[in-house]
Order: C-alpha cells, then sequence, then structure tokens
C-alpha cells in the first residue's frame, strides 16, 4: 500500500465516501482480500461538496445515462440495486430492437427523475407511469442493459455474433444453482440512492416489455446508506467483515480500459466500449456462521473483524504480506483463507459492484434467506472472473458458509448517444 | 357511462339548442323540450335522473356494438340457464357423477359474463361466491355444490341450494334483458375479466375442490375477446397498432392455453406444472397491458 493512499483514507475526508463506495461492498466469493490487486480508487475532490443540487456528484443527482459507455458500471456504487432478467417472448428481431429503442427512451427519462413518458389526458386509460416515484428526485440512478448467451441462440440469426467472452460459464465446484435463479436472455441492473426510485424504474421497464420480454428473476439488494455512515468507510457485508476495499482503480481510464472495457481490439467489435457482467446470487449460512467462534470466522477471511486488517496487523489496507509465518512456521494467513486466495498473486482484477440482499426466509428450514448479490464487470471473463472462481471455488473456507445459488454472465451494450439506442452496434 | 362525462354534456345540451341539433340523436328532441319549461336548477337535476340524457354521446356505430354485446349476453344467459339446470337437476336427483361433469361446462357461461353480472346487484356472491367470500350462513351457489360434489361427497341435502343456483340465473336472465351497458362498461369489463383470470383462475384458488380452474380461465379470456371483438371496429379507427397488437395476444395466449385442452374442456388444474402456470400468467399479463388502453376510444 502507497503512502498517499494512507493519507487520503487516514485523513477521512468527505472524499472517502465515493472512493469506497466504488470500491464497493464488493463480493465474499472473490473480494474482500486480494490485497496488492491495485490501489484504492482515487477520491474525487469534487465530491465534497453537500448533496442538495442535482448535479451528478450529489446523492441525489442526476447520472447521465447516454454516453461512450453504459452508467452503472465504473459509477461509484449507489446505495441499493434492483436487478432482473428477462426471457424475450418475442419472435422477430424487430420487436427486440423496438423493445431496446423503447427502453432506451424511457431508461434516459427515468434517470433523469421524470416519469416513464408524457401522460396522457384520457382519463379511462391508465396512467402512462405507474407513479410511486412522481415528485421524487433522480437519486443517481443508473439503468444499464446486458444480454446473455442465450440471446444468441437460433432465434434472432443472431449466433454468429455471439462474443467469445460471453462463454457459457463452468460449473464451479460447491455451485447448487436453482433455475429460478440463473441466466436470462437480457439483465436489467438498476442502481439509485433510494430502493422506491429503483424499483419504480425496473417495474416500468418490465410494464414496457410486456408482450416481448417477461421477467425470469428479479433481485433487491442494499448496501449502508451514506446516512448511515456519513464517514464513507468500507462497507461490511452481512458476515460482519468489511468487503472491497481493493478494487481497482476505474476511474483511471487506463485501468478501466485494461480490467473492464471491451476494446475496439477485442473479438467481436461491436462490443467495444462495453463489459461482462457476471452475477452470482450466494446465499450466505447466515446461522452457522453466527455459531462459529471469531477466530474461525478470523482465519476464514484472513483479516481481523473490527479493524478489517489483515491477521497480525493493524491497519485496515497494510500490505497483505502473505509469506509471513508464525512462531511454528506456519503462514499468519491461511493458505486456504479467503484473502489468501482471491489475491491472485495480484494479476488478476476485476471490478466488483455487489450488494447484500435479504429475501425474507427460506420457508423450508425458517433461516434466514440472505447474502450477496455478487455483481462485478469485467473486460474477458475467460482470464479473470472464471479462473478467480475457480481457485476460490476448490479450497475457500469461506466455502463452508455459502452457497452460489444463482448465475449469470451477460455481455453489457456499448452506451449510446442521445438519438441511437442500446444494442444498436448489435441489431 | 361516468358521471364525469354526463354534466359536461348536460350542460351543452342545455346551453345550446345549436349543438343538440349538431348531435343528431334520435333523442334529442325529449331532450330538447325539457330545457324549456324547466327553471335552470331544474334541468340538471331531470337530466342527473334520466339516462336518456346520455344516449346523444354514444356515436351509432359505437351503439351498434353495444347492442351486439348485449344480444350476446343474452344468449349467454339463456345457455346458462339451460345449462345450470341440466346441472341442478343431477344434483336434486342424487347423480353425482353427473353433475360432476355438467359442473364446469355449466359456470362457463357465466364466467364469460361475470362483469354484467357484477353489476346488477347481488348476482356474483348468490351464484360464484367461494366458501369464506361471503358468512357461512348466506353462502350459496355454485361453489357451494361443487365442495358438496368433490369435498363433503354427499349432495343428500343439498336440494335447497340447487333450486337457488337455478332461480339466480333465471332471474339474473330476466335483468340482462334491460341492463344498461356502456362503452366505459364494456372497457373495464374486458380488463376486469382478465384480471379474474389473474387473481384467482391462473393461481388455482377459484375451483379448490374440482380443480376445474382452467374451464373458467378460458371462459374469461373468451368473455373479454368478445367484447374486443364489437369494438375492434372503433379501436382499429382510433389506434390500428393497437388493435393488431391485442388481436395478435389473444391469439398468443389461445396458442399458450392450446397444450391443456382436453376433449371438450380443460386437464384438471393440479396437472399443471408451476413453470407452465408462471407461462400462462405471463402471457395473460402481455394481453392484458394492451386491452387495459382501449380506453383510448373513449376520447382523451
Amino acid at each position: 500500500m502507497d503512502t498517499k493512499r494512507l493519507e487520503n483514507i487516514a485523513n477521512k475526508k468527505m472524499t472517502r465516501r465515493d472512493a469506497l463506495k466504488l470500491a464497493g461492498v464488493g463480493g465474499i466469493g472473490l473480494l474482500v482480500g486480494a490485497g496488492s490487486m491495485g490501489a484504492l480508487v482515487q477520491p474525487k475532490p469534487s465530491a465534497t461538496k453537500v448533496a442538495t443540487s442535482s448535479d451528478s456528484d450529489s446523492v441525489n443527482g442526476i447520472i447521465p445515462f447516454y454516453g461512450k459507455h453504459q452508467s452503472g458500471i465504473i459509477t461509484p456504487m449507489q446505495d441499493f440495486i434492483c436487478m432482473g432478467a428477462f426471457d424475450v417472448t418475442a419472435t422477430a428481431l424487430a420487436e427486440v430492437r423496438k423493445l431496446f429503442q423503447s427502453w432506451t427512451a424511457a431508461a434516459a427519462r427515468l434517470t433523469e427523475g421524470k416519469n416513464v413518458d408524457d401522460e396522457s389526458d384520457n382519463p379511462h386509460l391508465p396512467p402512462v407511469d405507474t407513479g410511486e416515484s412522481i415528485g421524487l428526485a433522480p437519486m443517481r440512478m443508473t439503468i444499464t442493459f446486458g444480454l446473455g448467451a442465450s440471446f444468441f441462440d437460433e432465434r434472432f440469426g443472431l449466433a454468429s455474433k455471439r462474443p467469445a467472452p460471453l462463454v457459457d460459464l463452468p460449473h464451479f465446484n460447491s455451485d447448487d444453482l436453482r433455475k429460478e435463479w440463473t441466466g436470462g436472455d437480457i439483465v436489467v441492473q438498476v442502481c439509485a440512492n433510494d430502493p422506491q426510485v429503483a424499483f419504480h424504474a425496473l417495474r416500468n421497464l418490465a410494464r414496457i416489455a410486456r408482450g416481448k420480454a417477461v421477467l425470469r428473476w428479479v433481485q433487491d439488494g442494499f448496501q449502508r446508506t451514506s446516512a448511515a455512515d456519513p464517514t464513507g468507510s468500507t462497507p461490511r457485508n452481512l458476515m460482519g467483515f468489511k468487503d472491497g476495499s481493493n478494487n481497482p482503480k476505474v476511474s483511471e481510464p487506463a485501468a478501466a480500459d485494461e480490467i473492464v472495457w471491451a476494446q475496439s481490439t477485442d473479438d467481436p467489435a461491436w462490443m467495444a466500449g462495453g463489459s461482462y457482467m457476471v452475477m452470482r446470487r450466494i446465499r450466505m449460512r447466515i446461522e452457522i456462521w453466527d455459531r462459529s467462534s471469531l477466530d474461525d470466522q478470523e482465519s476464514t477471511f484472513g483479516r481481523h473483524r473490527q479493524s478489517g486488517a489483515p491477521l497480525g496487523k493493524s491497519g485496515e489496507f497494510d500490505d497483505l504480506e502473505l509469506n509471513r509465518k508464525d512462531s511454528k512456521g506456519n503462514p499468519v494467513i491461511p493458505t486456504t483463507s479467503h484473502v489468501a486466495l482471491a489475491n491472485m498473486e495480484g494479476k488478476v482484477k476485476i471490478l466488483r459492484r455487489g450488494y447484500s440482499y435479504s429475501s425474507g426466509m427460506d420457508i423450508k428450514t425458517g433461516q434466514l434467506d440472505a447474502g450477496l448479490l455478487f455483481v462485478c464487470f469485467n473486460r474477458d471473463p475467460r482470464k479473470q472472473f472464471i479462473p478467480m472462481q475457480q481457485k476460490l471455488a476448490a479450497a475457500d473456507q469461506l466455502n463452508e458458509y455459502i452457497t452460489h445459488v444463482g448465475s449469470g454472465l451477460f455481455a453489457c451494450l456499448p452506451g449510446a448517444s442521445e438519438g441511437g439506442y442500446i444494442g444498436e452496434t448489435l441489431f | 357511462m361516468s358521471k364525469k362525462w354526463v354534466y359536461p354534456l348536460s350542460a351543452v345540451v342545455l346551453g345550446s339548442s345549436l349543438m343538440l341539433s349538431a348531435c343528431g340523436s334520435a333523442d334529442t328532441g325529449k331532450t330538447e323540450k325539457k330545457p324549456e319549461t324547466a327553471t335552470p336548477e331544474q334541468p340538471a337535476t331531470n337530466n342527473q335522473a334520466t339516462p336518456a340524457a346520455t344516449t346523444p354521446a354514444v356515436a351509432p356505430e359505437l351503439q351498434a356494438s353495444i347492442d351486439q354485446y348485449q344480444k350476446w349476453v343474452i344468449e349467454q344467459t339463456d345457455q346458462l340457464v339451460k345449462s345450470t339446470e341440466g346441472f341442478t337437476n343431477a344434483v336434486k336427483s342424487g347423480d353425482m357423477e353427473t353433475a360432476k361433469k355438467l359442473y364446469a361446462p355449466a359456470r362457463a357461461y357465466y364466467e364469460r359474463i361475470e362483469p354484467i353480472a357484477e353489476s346488477l346487484g347481488d348476482f356474483d356472491p348468490w351464484i360464484d361466491a367461494r366458501e369464506g367470500d361471503v358468512p357461512d350462513n348466506e353462502w350459496r351457489g355454485y361453489h357451494k355444490l361443487e365442495k358438496a360434489l368433490w369435498e363433503t361427497k354427499s349432495v343428500a341435502d343439498q336440494g335447497k341450494v340447487a333450486d337457488q343456483l337455478l332461480q339466480d340465473v333465471k332471474q339474473l336472465r330476466v335483468k340482462v334483458e334491460s341492463v344498461d351497458i356502456d362503452v366505459k362498461m364494456l372497457v373495464t369489463g374486458a380488463v376486469e375479466l382478465l384480471n379474474e383470470v389473474s387473481t384467482s383462475k391462473v393461481t388455482g384458488e377459484e375451483e379448490r375442490y374440482s380443480r376445474t380452474d382452467m374451464y373458467d380461465f378460458a371462459a374469461n379470456v373468451e368473455g373479454a375477446n368478445e367484447i374486443f371483438k364489437v369494438l375492434k371496429s372503433t379501436v382499429e379507427a382510433k389506434d390500428a397498432a393497437l388493435a393488431t397488437e391485442i388481436e395478435d395476444r389473444f391469439k398468443a395466449l389461445d396458442q399458450e392455453l392450446a397444450p391443456y385442452r382436453k376433449g371438450d374442456g380443460f386437464v384438471l388444474y393440479n396437472e399443471i406444472k408451476e413453470d407452465q402456470v408462471k407461462k400462462l400468467s405471463q402471457a395473460l399479463d402481455a394481453l392484458a397491458e394492451p386491452l387495459s388502453k382501449m380506453g383510448t376510444i373513449l376520447g382523451g
């Protein structure tokens, strides 16, 4: 860890909030450790202003929808997520195109805090917009669209255009994937600093899709809000551990290009400016975790719970130094701990953007259905997410307490400019 | 027709004889006379109470649609009386096998015209209440006999319930003759029929004991389709794409239903798998969304 970063953190400036939000709560699967994965995100000086205006740096402001890239990818994390996957029921590509054109127009309006479309003055019609966000601020909402591998089957004649990185994810050890939480032709990720604003967007997009696409799964997620933690310290996951302080510094274009964005030199060219999103619905065995000792918990993660510091160290952002040995010659940080494995020798990086979820109770067991809605973005999952997850799935001590029950890999389309639409480079 | 419509129109009728002649309806002569002798306050009251006052608002082709629909409703109710009589006779004679066979097809005529029956008073609770929908001592109708046939498996003491049911549908038949249907009722009725499917048929909550929910499902959809058919040309004139969309979605839903048809009827609800139910429900939502926009023909 470099000194400058330490200083930034120690100063606990207001800028920490955005910096850490960008770092994200991250994911338990891949996430907490990776000390050498890269420097912390650079704080943005502009983030120090009080959040009352409607600019993109305030907690309630507007994040522009149109642009070279879709927003909601390297955008600093919002407080809430509402993510849904759709299956296309339309049979003609022209209908799919029309759906994406309608979605693009709607998403651009919604992210500005407007109704989904102008209201009709005919009282005999259902309202055009569902109404629950009337009077609410934009709340930094982003809407991000992606395509699953199944979109490229024989239905729309796009099989030859399926991107090579959009592979079928291999089976990972300890996967227990449920059909109802896996896959989908299209994914829509809505993030906002207000759960009602986020839900409103997904709901209205689903309404627009009626007759063309149906929902396959929906998952909400959250992290602590800025009101609960004005200092913006590293968020904790539902296991109580600080999670995600080592995301790559994607505010630097070179880092984002290397780690996140598909390049025009990559195959296929139509994905240039897009990115590949992995979704994993990771159920935590909360009850089992809660009755394991603090020692077990800390050696599972490889960090101290209270401070977030690597085992044997005192600062959250201290270097892991995985080669440290105790008096008996054993590694201080166990080699099968989460941080040790997720480190990947500092060579493999992904951008994590996960949220905690709580979906009530498992009616079979009476236990909490809660965990992590892991979301990450990478330029090529074959070189990034997949090798990382294979390593973790094989040996991570954390596997005793988690189960991957849902999964999806999606090609998040390049951004669109005003007048264009998301997906125009493909269809 | 909504009161919102009636008031402004009445005001126009009263205030301008030019407008009256422009309306060109056969009824204008009648309404025209009243203002001449009335004080300024009285005509409004009179018009409010007289359905005839709203008549000029209905374009001739819409009136034809309404007439066509009402004729169909009467035919359905004729069939309902006949089919119910067959069913109640079987119940009264203790022929449980026949009664069970006749139950679902007999009810279908009612399910097709449900919104009309609901607009006519208490027919819906009398004929179609499920256990728990009404106080136990007031429970009567089809579902009470359903329970006797499939659950308690005895109709020995159901003679009175059967008689009452037949009497209720006969009374409904009399009432539909004079029911005052307007376009708004048609538009909302079509959506209501699909909402019925959404809330109780597709979930298998309508036919707790007989599991014949799919008969009701199809009948509700047929009822909505009939309304669309009579309004189709008007919808087309206003929004051709919407008419095509609705028609396509009716076809798509019919295709979704096809695998569950069996002989003249349908498979039982418990033979349908969860993911099949989801597909049916989503096809229904895909139809109901554009159908709910039929209100576009009501102005705006």
